[in-house]
């Protein structure tokens, strides 16, 4: 629960303002961008973002993003957490 | 070496590894503390306690959400999960603590409506999704999840969403490392800073560990080679007499941490006067609550809670390890009555408990052999 997995950003405003479609790894789901946001600079499709619990906590660029992915994806943490993004996902549809 | 080829860097990993034999004086051990769990977790994952030289002791601090929810409290949320017309929704870690008889899971069993969720969002879209329903969402985590508790309180009263509440046990990331500096005999040199928390709450927020208790601290990324970098830091630091905080997670980690975070917590949480924590008791000022403004969202203030305080186990040592004073294999039911399929203790739980890490990885007992790696 406590590990950040980078998502990257596929939709903004899905269905309602503060949320954004993400992706990690073929999976899709809507997260708080909400405390990520900067007038100054506002967030884009195809901008990554570290997750957790379903926020994205702070941005990140994609060669960090792929890295930590990958090195993830090595162990166990990535299916578990991907299992659980899943699984929430379909829920909520 | 069989850890450091499966490295994206083996090279790199190497170079830090032989950059940290040089900085140490042989036979002078200096004692690390991770704070963190996800610290603790990658360490045995990629087995890097092996890597380094025996001056070097990692040891592992209290940065496990889920380990240090003192069994009392448990209780109190299987008390809200069985109370009718109630759903109770958590985090998966959570579901499997045991409180003073048994756990959310086995409360699941008798009949209780206990959910996983993934997101307190996910707890709040089964409010709207049931609205004869009441779903109290259990709360758990530092300032990392804290935000997220945060920002989904005040959605819920946006909405007003009025069959919604949060069962906080947020915790706070100071007073935990206080309490640990002020044990007598603290033997703990210098401290490897929890990254995520420190995304949250900012690098200058641990500026008091070398400030006022004289130990360097470096916040750390989760990769092997990032907490490789951060002990080298740590050593050179202490090489050069110097003592301060350094962010080796500057990718992520600002001096100020995340403002917005920061204020979404402010707007919907407040201190909580004390707070029990497992196996360090009672720390004043430890813990958040809820806001009086957010009453209506509080379970704490909507339920009756047994609120009692619990004494683990006799063969438990969870207070011990989560305060780096006992190593895991040295419990006494370490991989034998305790295990993560039947965890006796919070550590054998959460995937980031140092026990659970430990056992996870195949090393039921520690293996301090001399390592030579090349380079």
């Amino acid at each position: 629960m406590c590990l950040g997995i980078p998502a990257c950003v596929v939709e903004l405003d899905a269905c309602e303002p503060g949320l954004a479609t993400v992706d990690v790894s073929g999976v899709r789901r809507d997260v708080s961008v909400a405390l990520v946001e900067d007038p100054a600079a506002p967030l884009a499709k195809g901008d990554w973002v570290l997750v957790h619990v379903g926020f994205a906590l702070a941005r990140i660029d994609e060669r960090q993003a792929q890295e930590t992915l990958e090195l993830l994806r090595q162990g166990l943490e990535l299916e578990r957490e991907l299992e659980e993004l899943r699984r929430t996902a379909e829920a909520a549809r | 070496m069989r850890y450091v080829d499966e490295f994206r860097d083996p090279v790199l990993a190497r170079s830090l590894a032989a950059e940290i034999r040089s900085l140490v004086t042989p036979g002078e051990v200096v004692r690390v503390m991770e704070v963190c769990g996800g610290h603790t977790h990658a360490i045995y994952r990629h087995g890097l306690d092996e890597l380094l030289p025996p001056e070097v002791e990692l040891v592992h601090g209290p940065g496990c959400p889920v380990c240090v929810i003192p069994m009392g409290r448990v209780d109190d949320a299987i008390a809200i999960a069985e109370t009718d017309g109630v759903t109770l929704a958590t985090f998966g870690d959570m579901i499997r603590v045991p409180g003073g008889r048994d756990s959310l899971l086995q409360a699941q069993a008798r009949g209780a409506d206990v959910r996983v969720v993934y997101s307190p969002l996910d707890a709040l879209e089964l409010a709207r999704d049931e609205p004869g329903r009441h779903v109290c969402f259990f709360a758990v985590g530092f300032e990392t999840t804290a935000p997220a508790t945060a920002i989904t309180l005040l959605r819920a009263r946006e909405e007003g969403v009025s069959n919604f509440s949060v069962f906080c046990n947020h915790v706070l990331i100071e007073p935990p490392l206080r309490a640990i500096l002020e044990t007598p005999g603290c033997a703990v040199d210098a401290f490897v800073g929890p990254g995520h928390v420190a995304t949250v709450v900012g690098s200058d927020a641990f500026r008091f560990v070398p400030e006022e208790y004289g130990r360097p601290l470096v916040v750390s990324a989760f990769e092997p080679t990032d907490l490789l970098q951060s002990v080298a830091l740590i050593l050179r630091q202490l090489a050069q007499g110097r003592c301060e905080v350094e962010n080796q997670y500057t990718r992520v980690v600002l001096p100020e941490g995340n403002t917005l975070a920061l204020a979404a917590m402010a707007e919907t949480l407040q201190l909580r006067e004390d707070f029990e924590w497992r196996g360090l008791g009672v720390l004043p000022r430890s813990a958040l609550g809820i806001r009086d403004e957010l009453a209506a969202f509080d379970a704490e203030r909507l339920f009756a809670l047994p609120g009692r305080r619990l004494e683990d186990p006799k063969a438990c040592s969870c207070g011990m390890v989560l305060t780096g004073r006992m190593k895991p294999w040295e419990c006494r039911v370490f991989g034998t009555a305790c295990t993560p399929e039947r965890p006796l203790g919070t550590c054998m739980v959460s995937s980031e408990g140092a026990c659970a890490a430990f056992f996870s990885y195949g090393r039921l007992r520690q293996p301090r052999e001399e390592v030579t790696v090349g380079g």
